[in-house]
């Protein structure tokens, strides 16, 4: 890794809507992109629910902010961890978790997943590789 | 008169609704709004209590916050119903009293 570029990594915990705090972590995450550094998203305990699939806000009135994750790919974010027993808990599996994708530069541009499952003790170890940990 | 109870917060976050599940009485309405409709998901961790609740209370959960979240009719427990602003409104007028667990 070069000089001067931090490995970041924003830990997402919370349920949208509820409180700002998903709100709050993606704007933080859309202006890291800018720095040029490396940065990765994971999605753990009510984290999973801020990428759950078919947010519609009509009826509450809400911003939907869901679209948003979908941009993240075109920012060069595309390491997006989902726990897997965070979805287990909650009766979920990465059908219930929207489809996150970017295209591969190295790759003539092919459209790829960015969601890496993983699971609680994989993540324990990935944390401890970073440079910054941003939990919310 | 029976007790409205509403709950707000996520079951898998917060002890709200375990501990509202557990102070309700037979007959009385829980209500789940905001975070806590996750609750009313099938497959869960927390749902054997509320599988157990609908058997003598009525659950009921708030549609449009279950909609914002992403999830349907067709993703909660049976004997969960979903109730809509009016549907709100009419519970807190047939109730006695209103207990906010937050």
């Amino acid at each position: 890794m070069s000089e001067g570029i931090k490995k970041f990594m924003f830990v997402n915990t919370k349920a949208p809507y509820g409180t700002v705090y998903a709100l709050e972590s993606l704007e933080v995450v859309l202006i890291s992109a800018a720095f040029d550094q490396s940065v990765s998203l994971v999605f753990c305990d009510d984290g999973i629910f801020q990428i759950a699939n078919n947010q519609n806000t009509e009826a509450s009135g809400m911003k939907n902010f869901s679209p948003a994750y979908k941009a993240l790919g075109d920012y060069d974010i595309n390491k997006i961890y989902v726990e897997t027993e965070s979805l287990e808990e909650r009766g979920l599996t990465l059908d219930n978790i929207m489809a996150l994708t970017y295209e591969d530069e190295d790759d003539d541009w092919a459209e790829k997943s960015s969601i890496i499952p993983i699971t609680r003790a994989e993540l324990a170890d990935l944390m401890d590789e970073q440079d910054v940990v941003i939990s919310s | 008169m029976a007790m409205l109870h509403t709950v707000n917060k996520s079951p898998f976050e917060r002890n709200s609704l375990s501990s509202c599940l557990t102070k309700s009485k037979e007959g009385s309405t829980i209500l789940l709004i905001e975070d806590a409709v996750v609750g009313a998901l099938k497959g869960t961790v927390v749902a054997d209590k509320l599988n157990a609740a609908v058997a003598n209370k009525n659950v009921c959960v708030l549609g449009s916050d279950l909609n914002t979240r992403g999830f349907t009719e067709a993703d909660i427990i049976d004997g969960i119903k979903i109730v809509d602003y009016a549907g709100f409104v009419d519970l807190v007028a047939e109730h006695s009293n209103v207990q906010s667990w937050l």
